[in-house]
C-alpha cells in the first residue's frame, strides 16, 4: 500500500504542474508531494529495518533493505531539493520564462518518480526501464538554464548515458536467458540469487561485465565517467543534488544488486573488478581535483570518488566491508546534495561557478561559507561526519581480512582527495577579494533547504540511531555480506 | 522447437543483409540515407522475429515483431520528420570524424571482435538460430557504438544510438524468445521517449547555436 502511495503522488504531483495554475502553485505542491513521500519511505524503512522485507501489491513492488535505503535518501533529497527549487527557481527564471517553470516542476516529479521506482520494482526488466527513464526524464532538466554549455552538457548526458543503459539491456537479456536454463521463472532479484548457481557461468560473466561497462557509465565510472563532470556542473543546482547525490547511487545500487548473483556462482569472481573500477574512479577523480576550475565541477567529480569507494568496499567483501559501504552511500548522498545546495547559494551570490572568481566569500556571504565549508569537511571526510566514520569501517574490515595494498592505494588517494578539496574551499572562503562584492539576496527556502539537509548530515556522523543501524544491516546483508 | 532448415537459412540471409545495413550507418553521407538505412534495419529486425517465431512457435516474438514495424519503421521516421524536418531532408554531407574507408577497416575489426566476445556464450549453449543472431546482434551493436563516436552531429547520432537497440534486440529475439509482454510493451514506449527527448534536444540546440554539429561543442573540459 505505500509502496503504491509513493509511486502514485509523485505522479499526481506531475500531472497537477502542468495545470494552468501549475505557474503558481506547483512549486508548493511539489514540496508538499515530496513530504510525503519521504514519510511513506520512513515508514518503508523502519518496518524493512524490522523485519528484513516489505512486499506489497503482490508481485509487482517489493522492497528489502538495501532497496529501503535507497528509496530512502531519494525520497529526502527529493524533499530538500524540492524546498530548494522553491526559491531558486524562481531566481533564475524570473525574466519571463513562466512556462518552463511548470514544466520544470512536471519533469522535476517525474525524475523523482522514476528513481523512487528502481529499488522498488520488483522485475529486473522493468526495472532496467526505470533507470532509462532517470535519465530521459532528466535531460531536459540538465538543459534547463538553456545556455550552450547546458545543452551541450543534457546532449552528451543523454547519448552516452542512453548508450550505457543499451549496453546493460544486452547483459540483462542475457541474465534472463540464463534464468531461463536455471528455469527460473519471474525474473527478479530474489529468484535471480537463487537461481545464480544453476546458471551457466559462461552465460553469467558476461551480462554482468555488459552491466558492469553498461550501468557503469550512468554510475560515472573512469573511464566512462566523461559526461558526468558537465552534466554535473550545468545542471541548475537543485537537480546537481538529485544527479550527483541519488541519481547515481540509483543506478550503483543495482550493480551491488548483482554482486549476490555473480557470488554465489562457481567459477565467478567479481571482486578484483569492482576493486579494479573502483580504484580507478578514486585515483582519477583525485588526479582531477587538483587542477578542477569550477567548483560545482569539483563536487563532481567528488562523486565519481565516492562512487569508486563504494564499489571497493562492495568488492572488499564481508559484512563489515558492506556495512561500510552502506553507510557511505547514506552519507555521500546527504553530504553531497548540501554541497550542491551551498554550490547553489554560492552561484546566486557571486553569479560565477568559477573557483578563481570567488574570494573571501566568508565577508560577502557568511551564509554560503558556512555552507561551503560544512559541506566540504562533510564531503571531503573529516571527523565528526559520516564519511569518516564510513571510510574508517571500510578500511578497517579491508585490513581484516588482509588486503592491505587495497586499503593503502584508498586511504592514499582518500587523503590526498581531501587536501585538494580542502585547498579550493579554504580559498573561495578566506581567500582575499580584489573587489568587495555585494553578494545577492539568498531566497528563504534555499536557506531552509540548508538547514533540513544539515540535520541529518550533522547526527548521523555523531549518533546512528537503532533503526537506521538495523536498515544498514539489512542492507548491507542484501549484498550478500 | 523446430529446425526447419528452410527458416534458418531465411535467418542467415536476414541476418547478413541486418549486419550490412549497419555497416551502411556507418558509412552513409546523407541524412536521409541514414534514416531511410535504419528503417531498413528495422524491417529486417522484424523478419528475424518473425521467422524465429514460426520456428519457436512464440507468440511473444509475433508481438515484438509487430511492435517493431510500429514504432520503428513508421513512429520513429514520422517523429524524427516532425520535429526535426531540415536537419532529416539536408542535402549536405555529414561532418565526421574520419573518412569512410578507415570507418569501414576499423568496422571490419568490431565485427571480428563481436564474434569473439559471442563465442564463449555459444559454446556454451547451442541453440542453432542463437549462432546467427547473436553475433549479428553484438556487431550491430558494436558499429552503431562506433557510428556514434565518428558522426559529429545531432541526428545521426541519435540514428547510431538506436541502431545499438536494434543490434540488442536482433541478439535479443533469439537468446529470450519468451521475455514477458510486459517487458516488450516497455521497450516499445522506450524508443519513441528516446527520439523524442534526444529530438527536442536537437531542436533547442539547433535554436541556440545555429548548428547540429554536437561533435564541436567543446567548452566543457579541464584546464
Amino acid at each position: 500500500m505505500e509502496l503504491a502511495g509513493i509511486l502514485l503522488i509523485p505522479l499526481l504531483a506531475s500531472a497537477f504542474s502542468l495545470l494552468p495554475i501549475g505557474r503558481r502553485f506547483a512549486a508548493p505542491v511539489t514540496i508538499i508531494a515530496s513530504a510525503i513521500v519521504l514519510g511513506l519511505a520512513v515508514a518503508v524503512a523502519a518496518e524493512a529495518a524490522r523485519t528484513g522485507q516489505v512486499a506489497a501489491s503482490g508481485e509487482w513492488l517489493t522492497c528489502d533493505g538495501l532497496g529501503a535505503l535507497i528509496l530512502l535518501l531519494v525520497a529526502f533529497v527529493g524533499f530538500t531539493a524540492a524546498v530548494f527549487s522553491w526559491g531558486y527557481i524562481a531566481e533564475s527564471a524570473k525574466h519571463g520564462r513562466r512556462k518552463s517553470i511548470r514544466l520544470y516542476y512536471c519533469l522535476y516529479n517525474l525524475f523523482v518518480l522514476s528513481m523512487l521506482a528502481v529499488p522498488l520494482l520488483a522485475n529486473v526488466a522493468l526495472m532496467w526501464i526505470a533507470v532509462e527513464l532517470t535519465t530521459l526524464l532528466s535531460a531536459f532538466l540538465v538543459g534547463f538554464d538553456d545556455t550552450p554549455e547546458a545543452l551541450e552538457a543534457a546532449w552528451k548526458y543523454v547519448i552516452l548515458t542512453t548508450l550505457g543503459a543499451v549496453l546493460a539491456l544486452l547483459g540483462f537479456l542475457i541474465l534472463y536467458w540464463g534464468s531461463r536454463i536455471a528455469g527460473l521463472e519471474p525474473f527478479t532479484w530474489v529468484g535471480l540469487v537463487e537461481a545464480a548457481p544453476r546458471m551457466p557461468a559462461a552465460l553469467l560473466w558476461p551480462a554482468f561485465l555488459f552491466i558492469l561497462v553498461g550501468f557503469g557509465t550512468k554510475v560515472g565510472f573512469v573511464p566512462m565517467h566523461t559526461w558526468l563532470p558537465d552534466a554535473h556542473s550545468q545542471a541548475p543546482a537543485s537537480i546537481c543534488a538529485l544527479l550527483s547525490g541519488v541519481e547515481t547511487t540509483t543506478v550503483l545500487y543495482v550493480i551491488l544488486r548483482l554482486f549476490p548473483v555473480v557470488g554465489v556462482a562457481p567459477g565467478l569472481d567479481a571482486r578484483p573488478w569492482f576493486i579494479g573500477f573502483g580504484l580507478l574512479s578514486v585515483a582519477v577523480a583525485t588526479l582531477l581535483f587538483i587542477h578542477v576550475r569550477d567548483f560545482k565541477r569539483m563536487f563532481a567529480f567528488s562523486t565519481v570518488e565516492h562512487m569508486g569507494i563504494i564499489l571497493v568496499a562492495a568488492g572488499l567483501g564481508g559484512a563489515e566491508a558492506h556495512l561500510g559501504a552502506a553507510f557511505q552511500i547514506t552519507g555521500h548522498a546527504i553530504a553531497k546534495s548540501f554541497c550542491f545546495f551551498a554550490a547553489g547559494i554560492t552561484v546566486l551570490g557571486m553569479g560565477s561557478q568559477e573557483i578563481a572568481s570567488v574570494r573571501g566569500l566568508v565577508r560577502s556571504s557568511p551564509l554560503a561559507a558556512i555552507a561551503l565549508l560544512v559541506g566540504g569537511f562533510a564531503i571531503a571526510g573529516a571527523p565528526p561526519f559520516a564519511v569518516f566514520v564510513s571510510e574508517l569501517v571500510i578500511f578497517k574490515a579491508g585490513l581484516a581480512s588482509g588486503q592491505y595494498l587495497v586499503v593503502a592505494a584508498l586511504a592514499v588517494l582518500v587523503v590526498i582527495a581531501f587536501c585538494a578539496v580542502m585547498l579550493h574551499i579554504n580559498r573561495m572562503v578566506f581567500g582575499v577579494a580584489e573587489n568587495e562584492i555585494h553578494a545577492a539576496i539568498v531566497p528563504m527556502s534555499c536557506k531552509a533547504t540548508l538547514l533540513l539537509s544539515a540535520i541529518p548530515l550533522v547526527i548521523i556522523g555523531i549518533y546512528v540511531p537503532p533503526p537506521l543501524y538495523n536498515l544498514l544491516k539489512a542492507a548491507a546483508s542484501a549484498m550478500g555480506g | 522447437m523446430s529446425n526447419s532448415p528452410v527458416l534458418f537459412a531465411l535467418d542467415a540471409l536476414t541476418g547478413a543483409l541486418f549486419l550490412l545495413t549497419a555497416l551502411g550507418i556507418v558509412a552513409t553521407r546523407q541524412v536521409l540515407a541514414s534514416l531511410q538505412l535504419f528503417v531498413l534495419q528495422s524491417l529486417l529486425l522484424t523478419i528475424s522475429a518473425v521467422l524465429l517465431g514460426i520456428a519457436e512457435q512464440s507468440v511473444h516474438l509475433f508481438a515484438v515483431a509487430a511492435i517493431t514495424i510500429a514504432t520503428k519503421t513508421l513512429l520513429i521516421p514520422w517523429l524524427l520528420r516532425r520535429i526535426v524536418r531540415e536537419e532529416v531532408y539536408g542535402t549536405r554531407e555529414i561532418e565526421r570524424v574520419l573518412n569512410i574507408p578507415s570507418s569501414l577497416l576499423i568496422a571490419a575489426g568490431l565485427i571480428i571482435l563481436a564474434y569473439v566476445v559471442a563465442n564463449p556464450l555459444l559454446g556454451a549453449i547451442a541453440v542453432p538460430f542463437v549462432r546467427i543472431n547473436l553475433p549479428l546482434g553484438v556487431a550491430a551493436m558494436f558499429l552503431g557504438a562506433f557510428t556514434i563516436a565518428v558522426r559529429r552531429e545531432a541526428v545521426p547520432q541519435l540514428l547510431g544510438l538506436l541502431a545499438v537497440e536494434n543490434g540488442v534486440f536482433f541478439a535479443g529475439v533469439a537468446i529470450v524468445p519468451n521475455l514477458p509482454v510486459i517487458a516488450e510493451l516497455a521497450a516499445a514506449v522506450d524508443v519513441p521517449v528516446i527520439t523524442l527527448v534526444v529530438g527536442m534536444l536537437t531542436r533547442r540546440i539547433h535554436a541556440r547555436l545555429g548548428t547540429t554539429a554536437v561533435g564541436q561543442l567543446a567548452s566543457l573540459r579541464e584546464g
